[in-house]
């Protein structure tokens, strides 16, 4: 009753082409960015800000990047955090390298850096396909791993191996507490999915979804495999190269190469697959299931031994934890093989049905 | 038709995807022992939909049936597996052949006897018979089943469900993408092996006039409705069949100017 | 040249034992089209169940032969690798039916986090030694040929025996039987198996439990050579680059894979290692395979990648 287009009629293309045709949807999305904006910094505390908001914000950033490849463009990747560490290393030597660089702009050199590396590393998608590709990718994590953990110019010599970055400023706005650094990860977010969201929807969108559901099909048809694909891999990585270096800076604040692992990699794959594959919003809901999760069972393990008056080990949390986390992963794919966004859309289209389903 | 030799009935079944797409709704119809029994339709009327409800395929699809039932001589299918379904005689063809691309024809067709216990003498009898019905499979035994063209497919695919020895065969669209003369060849070979074997044929068909030629009777749905049914021939010499699947009509060709024609068609869909 | 043969031979045995994780990778690619990133964990899981048994069982049966409760070891690993096997197709693998590579690829990595999260509390996540009573001792051959000659591990030796064998079993399987051919089958497209009456629960179970027990060679070997320990669930990320540089549905294709990275390392290790800096091992592994792909994009033994439009 509440949800349904009855009545909302279009009188332009703009109109009927507009990224939430239905004025329900409108309002939920300015409303939840209202909020996201402006209640979000006022009432919550410290905590939530370090360990979900800002790492889902920064994460959800990298899920949108990996989306386009591997749900938009069908390239499936096992090299994000390799692009991340690329992204945060280019970034963090632009920043102390060259005096006076606005923090802006070293984090987007980081990105456009981590761009053209995604460009070498995709080069063999030319050739390769499925999961061999999703194999060689792990190269590209496997050789950046070893690049930033045994070169020492690209961490500036520091003996220890760990980089720090510190006194960070946009325009004389010091981002030095939680909140800002929340809002400045908010406001890279949004613009963001914004761009990547209008990008999947016109002509290159079209072409990389044209390779993904079969390329050879699309080459005949006059798409250049090579744009398309390197192009993919050049967008992907600069977001994903983006976010790394938000992670890095805003984040942490001072890192070593394994916060880029390859669990790393396999945690943004999950977020799109788990999200779903080719949809903006699926990153989102996939980056805040993988990010909420393991606190959420960490916080609640113990309470739930508690209650039933089991003392459970440190140790033992542990293992419950990969066990419940494991399981989950599989029970929701089971469930939704295309994603929380799926679920969100079916959800949307009996809403529409209701009160009179079939 | 009589009651007493009913094969496979199919009592108003209802099929929903993915738990808010409605693909059929309430399909009923039976099919004799014996018998050549044709669904026939346009694009997105159900046929493979109610082809694949009964032979247990929907779940991979995340389909399911939500009403009515499915019942083979009287006993319910709607809970078995495929694997069962064919142990008790009913295998299904898949709409575009679905080869196994990397096995060559001959352990493509090989394949099909993996429910089969009545040992190896009897399977080397039924592979020599698929090859009598098929000489062209017997040329290309060795060679893999992706390299070979798209009516060896086909034919490899109908040959692979007879090696499983089946009572009644559910065969999805064989004229996709086939050349007219191959489809001939296919629907002649179809006949012969009702007419010899004795094995009943299910068919889901785009083709009409092909269909109608060597059916016995025919279904004809619409968005998810059997809207009319009847012996083949009586079908086939229907004025709106003959008008909205045939291409016929009996003053000539229509001008599409002709509201009439749009009428009859609108009441015909709904 | 001493040195180098040393060396050369030090990089195929290490190989061997690659190409013993990439068959698990294979069986069940092959079979049911799933990438199996459990492998490692499922060789974590069986190597502590084996060591752990073969601890328990003297204390609790009295039994002082060594061979005895390796045995029986042995053989419990096995049921319970079957269990495993069972417990995967009924949970996971039959609802996910004729879905995309990817999520089927996602799914293994959860079943790879309840399997350790599993493994480490059944049998505890501290370091364990296999002792099957294999010869450590080195050997010397060839002392003719080469000054001092050649210093060989017989243990390596053994292993490679014993993964050789393997592989020419299960080639067999794959190529001569019936359940071998609705293998190949269901790898091929499985819902057109099942549509001919293959069962996929049982063809699953069947396979994963073969893939559980190559999992359990490999775990023995690699145990008792280094010691079982958590770190074993790595041992995946070394054999990744062998299939893919073997192919993704050739057994041999594991072998000669496994025998071509085991040797790249080693020598890249020793010859170009110091030149850049040490630790290359592993992405050269990904880059030596990598290059293999780029003039043969389906690996070097794997089914043609055939398409049709």
């Amino acid at each position: 009753m509440l949800y349904r287009e009855n009545g909302q009629f279009k009188t332009t293309y703009a109109a009927d082409q507009q990224i939430f045709p239905i004025a329900q949807d409108r309002w939920t999305i300015l409303g939840i960015l209202l909020i996201a904006f402006i209640a979000i910094p006022l009432l919550v505390d410290e905590y939530l800000f370090r360990a979900i908001l800002i790492p889902f914000l920064i994460l959800s950033l990298a899920a949108i990047g990996v989306n386009i490849l591997v749900g938009y463009c069908g390239q499936i990747t096992l090299g994000a955090g390799a692009f991340m560490a690329v992204g945060a290393y280019a970034a963090y030597n632009f920043h102390i390298r060259i005096e006076g660089l606005p923090l802006l702009v070293s984090i987007l050199l980081g990105g456009l850096t981590s761009a053209l590396v995604g460009i070498v590393f995709g080069i063999p998608s030319l050739r390769v396909r499925g999961l061999y590709l999703a194999v060689a990718t792990l190269a590209a994590q496997f050789f950046t791993d070893w690049v930033f953990l045994r070169i020492p110019w690209f961490t500036d010599n520091s003996s220890s191996g760990s980089v720090s970055v510190s006194n960070l400023q946009v325009m004389g706005w010091q981002i030095d507490n939680p909140v800002s650094k929340y809002l400045f990860c908010l406001i890279f977010l949004t613009i963001f999915a914004l761009l990547a969201k209008n990008m999947t929807r016109c002509a290159i969108g079209r072409q990389w979804m044209a390779i993904r559901d079969m390329d050879v099909a699309a080459e005949v048809i006059g798409i250049r495999p090579l744009f398309a694909k390197l192009s993919a891999f050049a967008v992907s990585s600069f977001f994903v190269g983006t976010a790394g270096a938000l992670w890095g800076f805003i984040h942490l604040a001072s890192w070593e190469p394994a916060a880029f692992s390859v669990d790393r990699s396999f945690q943004l794959l999950f977020m799109v697959i788990i999200g779903g594959l080719g949809t903006i919003m699926g990153s989102l809901f996939g980056a805040a299931f993988i990010v909420v999760l393991p606190i959420v069972l960490n916080q609640f393990l113990p309470a739930l031994g508690g209650v039933f008056g089991i003392k459970i080990s440190t140790a033992g949390v542990s293992h419950a934890e990969l066990i419940i986390f494991g399981g989950l992963i599989v029970f929701f794919l089971i469930k939704e093989p295309h994603g929380i966004a799926r679920l969100w859309s079916t959800g949307k289209e009996k809403l529409r049905l209701w009160p009179f389903p079939h | 038709m009589s009651t007493a030799n009913i094969l496979l009935k199919v009592n108003s079944i209802e099929v929903i995807y993915n738990h808010v797409i409605l693909v059929l709704k309430g399909v009923s119809f039976s099919v004799p022992e014996g018998g050549i029994v044709a669904l026939l339709g346009g694009n997105g009327a159900g046929k493979t939909t109610t082809l694949r409800a009964v032979s247990n395929l929907l779940r991979g699809e995340r389909g399911e049936v939500t009403k009515g039932t499915i019942e083979l001589r009287d006993e319910r299918i709607e809970a078995l597996t495929p694997a069962q379904l064919v142990k008790r005689g009913v295998i299904q063809v898949m709409e575009g052949r679905h080869c196994f691309a990397h096995l060559s024809i001959e352990e493509n067709l090989l394949t099909g006897t993996y429910t089969r216990t009545d040992g190896k003498a009897a399977i080397a009898e039924t592979l020599d018979k698929v090859y009598t019905y098929f000489p062209r499979l017997k040329t290309r035994r060795t060679s893999q089943a992706a390299y070979t063209s798209g009516g060896e497919q086909q034919m490899c695919a109908i040959g692979r469900a007879l090696m499983a020895n089946p009572r009644m065969v559910l065969l999805d669209e064989p004229s996709m993408g086939l050349a007219p003369q191959i489809v001939d060849e296919v629907f002649t070979i179809v006949k012969d092996l009702n007419q010899n074997e004795g094995v009943t044929f299910l068919l889901a068909e785009q083709n009409t006039n092909m269909a109608l030629r060597y059916a016995d009777f025919g279904y004809i749905l619409e968005n998810g409705r059997v809207v009319m049914e009847g012996a083949a021939a009586e079908l086939a010499n229907n004025e709106d069949v003959k008008e909205f699947y045939l291409g016929l009509s009996s003053a000539g060709r229509k001008s599409f100017r002709d509201v009439k024609h749009y009428r009859r068609r609108k009441r015909w869909l709904s | 040249m001493g040195f180098f043969l040393e060396t050369l031979i030090g990089g195929l045995m290490a190989g061997m034992l690659y190409s013993l994780v990439a068959l698990g990778f294979v069986l069940i690619y092959k079979a049911s089209g799933v990438f199996n990133f459990a492998q490692g964990s499922m060789v974590l899981f069986a190597a502590l169940a084996m060591a752990r048994f073969a601890e328990w069982l003297p204390h609790w049966l009295g039994l002082d032969s060594l061979w005895l409760a390796n045995t029986i070891a042995f053989v419990i690993a096995g049921a319970l690798m079957f269990v495993v096997a069972w417990l995967i197709e009924r949970l996971v693998l039959r609802y996910l039916v004729n879905q995309e590579g990817a999520t089927l690829l996602m799914a293994t990595l959860g079943i790879a986090y309840v399997l350790e999260g599993i493994g480490t509390s059944l049998f505890g996540n501290n370091i364990y030694s296999i002792d099957v009573g294999m010869p450590k001792e080195p050997v010397f051959i060839l002392d003719g040929l080469f000054e001092g000659g050649l210093l060989i591990n017989k243990e390596d030796f053994i292993a490679a025996l014993i993964a050789a064998l393997l592989v020419g079993l299960l080639a067999l399987f794959f190529q001569k039987t019936t359940t071998g051919r609705a293998l190949r089958a269901v790898a091929d497209d499985h819902q057109a198996a099942q549509s001919i009456g293959i069962p996929l629960n049982r063809i699953w179970v069947i396979i994963w439990f073969v893939a559980g027990l190559v999992a359990l060679v490999a775990g023995v070997i690699w145990g008792s050579k280094l010691g079982v320990q958590f770190s074993l669930v790595t041992v995946a990320l070394r054999g990744l680059p062998v299939v893919i540089l073997g192919g993704l549905t050739s057994i041999p294709g594991a072998i000669i894979g496994g025998l071509i990275i085991g040797v790249g390392e080693k020598l890249s290790e020793v010859y170009l290692g110091p030149m850049i800096g040490g630790g290359i091992e592993i992405w050269f592994a990904y880059q030596l395979a990598l290059v293999f792909l780029l003039f043969r994009p389906q690996g070097l033994f794997g089914e043609k990648i055939i398409d049709r439009v």
